[in-house]
């Protein structure tokens, strides 16, 4: 992780549109989260203040001051998804995994976070695992779910 | 997924004719054609897999078909879905396939017949919404009734969503099959203010909430005399419950950009931007696909089709913002900033993105767009009611029957799209009430079924049409709870810049929290509402302006349940666990044990086949044991009530 890493990507979003975002979603990909020398760098390269990139990092939910875990289990708590039983799905995740909501396992190993609406409504509740999505989640299967989604990926192990 | 065939630009009406020739031979290639719906809800029912094993499948037996993904043809509570269409016969829809149908229905394939275990319904006719021509398909079989024959697809309409689920999203040759760009070759030939006359003609208005009539949005962004100007398709669908959105973007892209280049022609915009929420990865990358087919084609670039039109896209992916869904938010994120509104006028049409004339419109706007301008003004008008022109498409989701997307005409009535589609409440419960428009919309109660879905009335009953969420709502939720779910939805998304919003839902959640775990007060009622009123009135963007819609119509419809929380302590749904106890009937019991099973905190007592106690002390009130009771013994009370 060098200052180049971080000018590099920036190099490569060209575009003004979206540009600040588009590399603050690079950067949150590739190290999981935004480090402080990263938004350093980037703003020098940009020409822009410290300031306004801290700003956008804090306030869009997608990113990161602290390194996320390697999987990221998020559990839909959209409208249907809520009167589903979305609470009850959280709930024995934090059991499972033994973080609270927002947290990383202490092995970097997960995060599980609540997200807003992954718009498959008529499936709820769904919960997202890495970017993909499964279907009518129930509390007690969410062990199986999280085995067969993510190999080798028992919570707890 | 990428295809091959015509590389070079598409410069006329020649060339167009070419790639719509192309695409009539993948959608009715003269051999089986099995498409399946790999939309994101059909991914989550496990398509993907569908998809592998019915490939593997041809393969073994080495049937020569064409398989290809597809967009979601709406019926999402069924997926996967899978359709069939062998030359000369009607088109089979398939639902709720599991990988072990595979085998079973490409042997029926193969010998010429229906797989019936899991046939839905047939379809006989294509009808290309874009031209009016109709392409029959070929008679049903006799043992399988019509899809449009079906509750949830006979009120139906399919405008904006004419392609989901028919075409291959990754193929601009089938979307030109379907008469797509053909509206845009025409219009590149005409007047753009006489597009624009149709569009104002055809009395479209916005999709995404607020209703702005369409036309006149374009006609003022095309009177802002500027050499630079923007369009952007707001794509942010950040309301919890609808995902129309997400669904034309995943299954018609195209329909989309024609829509944006047609708009480009009009108000002399050269850049386009599509801000698609980050949520929806599948969009992102299928549109993303899109305009590099539209691209190479010479359908966007430089000098579109001869015309002298020069217009590009990109799409700008959204970080979890919903107040970015407002569009001078919108536009502060993609200069880059936090997503924070600022006061209108100036109105993004003259002043929008980096300070130059910007037109946005919602994606269901777009996609509507080629229709209009191919069939005119009058033909999309003569649809709907008299201040709501046209279709609108409903995620008609929640404690319903058939799940899904909807299109109907506006002015259907809630009753048509809740009982009629949606086949009523699941289970045979009692519907409650029926929410629309998300976060900024209203709860409406049952006893308003014939209600007639338009922008007028939907206001009037105290909601929104919003962007088309449609939450199907039955005995068993709570309306108190809903108020407080909203209410904690728009307390986070608040940006935080003017004090009303941030203050005043701040103190609405903590007044609605305090009523779900008891420690409600009579004058309670009165705060919410006055306090309701300010943040609505006193909001910069519409996010405050309609973040207490939740509460206002709840107190409005369901004041009683709200009392039952405060005076009585008890939640008639059972919803609220600080107000709920849980006791077991004895002279119903039969000492199965289920419960105690079922139970996560070892609260039930009794053994053998003795009826079974709780023990206060111990119950998390979480409700399992009164789901899996097999003999319905168990009940829940308030803990205000007598005898609780």
């Amino acid at each position: 992780m060098t200052g180049n890493e971080y000018t590099d990507i920036v190099k490569r979003h060209t575009s003004p549109n979206g540009r600040v975002l588009s590399i603050l979603e690079e950067i949150q990909r590739k190290y999981r989260h935004l480090p402080e020398e990263a938004l350093r760098a980037a703003a020098e390269e940009l020409n822009l203040p410290l300031s306004q990139l801290y700003g956008v990092a804090t306030f869009y939910t997608s990113f990161s001051l602290q390194p996320r875990g390697e999987h990221i289990i998020g559990v839909c708590h959209g409208t249907v998804c809520h009167v589903k039983g979305a609470a009850r799905v959280t709930a024995e995740l934090e059991k499972k995994l033994g973080v609270s909501e927002g947290g990383t396992t202490g092995d970097g190993k997960f995060t599980l976070e609540s997200v807003k609406c992954l718009g498959c409504c008529s499936l709820a509740p769904v919960v997202s695992i890495d970017g993909s999505v499964h279907a009518r989640v129930k509390p007690e299967t969410v062990d199986e779910l999280i085995k067969s989604a993510i190999p080798g990926g028992a919570p707890g192990d | 997924m990428t295809e091959g065939g015509i590389k070079h630009r598409v410069e006329s009406g020649r060339d167009l004719q070419a790639l719509e020739k192309k695409g009539l031979e993948l959608l009715y290639p003269g051999r089986p054609r099995i498409a399946v719906a790999m939309a994101s809800c059909g991914r989550a029912a496990g398509s993907g897999r569908i998809y592998e094993s019915i490939g593997d499948e041809l393969e073994r037996r080495g049937l020569d078909a064409s398989l290809v993904p597809a967009g979601c043809p709406g019926l999402c509570s069924r997926e996967p879905l899978v359709t069939v269409l062998e030359p000369g016969k009607a088109r089979i829809y398939y639902s709720g396939v599991q990988p072990a149908d595979a085998g079973p229905l490409v042997s029926a394939l193969a010998g010429g017949e229906v797989y019936q275990k899991r046939a839905l319904g047939a379809e006989v006719e294509d009808r290309l919404v874009v031209t009016g021509r109709q392409i029959d398909l070929g008679p049903p079989p006799g043992n399988l009734g019509l899809l449009a024959d079906l509750d949830f697809y006979r009120p139906q309409v399919r405008l904006a969503t004419r392609n989901c689920g028919c075409i291959n999203p990754f193929s601009i040759h089938e979307y030109a099959a379907r008469g797509g760009y053909r509206a845009l070759a025409e219009a590149l030939a005409g007047d753009p203010s006489g597009i624009i006359a149709e569009i104002k003609k055809s009395g479209l208005r916005g999709r995404g909430g607020a209703g702005f009539p369409t036309g006149l949005k374009w006609e003022i962004t095309a009177g802002s005399g500027h050499d630079e100007k923007y369009i952007i398709c707001n794509g942010d669908e950040g309301d919890p419950g609808a995902y129309m959105d997400r669904s034309i973007l995943e299954g018609d892209p195209h329909s989309v950009l024609e829509g944006m280049i047609i708009g480009a022609y009009c108000m002399g915009a050269r850049h386009g931007i599509i801000y698609v929420r980050a949520e929806y990865p599948l969009a992102i990358k299928t549109v993303g696909h899109a305009i590099a087919q539209a691209r190479e084609l010479g359908l966007l670039g430089e000098n579109i089709l001869n015309s002298g039109l020069s217009f590009d896209v990109e799409v700008v992916m959204g970080a979890g913002a919903f107040v970015c869904g407002e569009e001078t938010a919108l536009i502060a994120s993609i200069e880059g900033h936090p997503g924070e509104p600022r006061p209108r006028p100036p109105y993004p049409a003259r002043q929008g993105l980096w300070g130059k004339p910007t037109c946005i419109n919602n994606v269901e706007t777009l996609a509507n767009i080629p229709l209009i301008a191919g069939r005119g003004g009058d033909w999309y008008a003569g649809l709907g009611t008299a201040g709501s022109r046209g279709t609108k498409v409903f995620a008609l989701v929640g404690k319903v029957k058939n799940s899904g997307l909807v299109e109907v005409p506006m002015g259907t009535t809630i009753g048509d799209i809740v009982l009629g589609a949606g086949g009523g409440p699941d289970g045979g419960r009692k519907l409650k009430a029926v929410q629309t428009g998300g976060p900024s919309g209203g709860c409406i109660p049952a006893s308003l079924v014939d209600l007639p879905v338009d922008y007028e009335s939907l206001t009037g009953a105290g909601t929104i049409m919003g962007s088309g969420g449609m939450v199907v709502m039955d005995e068993s939720v709570c309306m108190v709870d809903m108020a407080r779910y909203f209410m904690t939805f728009a307390a986070g998304e608040s940006c935080g810049k003017c004090t009303p919003c941030r203050e005043g839902t701040a103190e609405i959640l903590d007044i609605l929290d305090r009523i779900t775990q008891g420690g409600g007060r009579p004058e309670d009622l009165d705060t919410l509402d006055e306090l309701s009123r300010v943040v609505k009135d006193a909001s910069l963007c519409g996010l405050g302006q309609t973040a207490t819609n939740p509460v206002l119509s709840t107190l409005r419809y369901f004041r009683s349940e709200y009392e039952a929380h405060i005076k009585d302590k008890h939640c008639p749904a059972g919803v609220c666990r600080n107000l709920t106890v849980y006791r077991i009937n004895p002279e119903l019991c039969i000492g199965c044990g289920l419960c105690a099973e079922e139970c996560p905190g070892g609260a039930i007592l009794g053994r053998d086949d003795q009826p079974r106690v709780i023990s206060q002390e111990s119950c998390t009130r979480c409700g399992a044991c009164y789901r899996i009771c097999p003999q319905e013994a168990i009940f829940f009370t308030g803990r205000g009530m007598p005898g609780a």
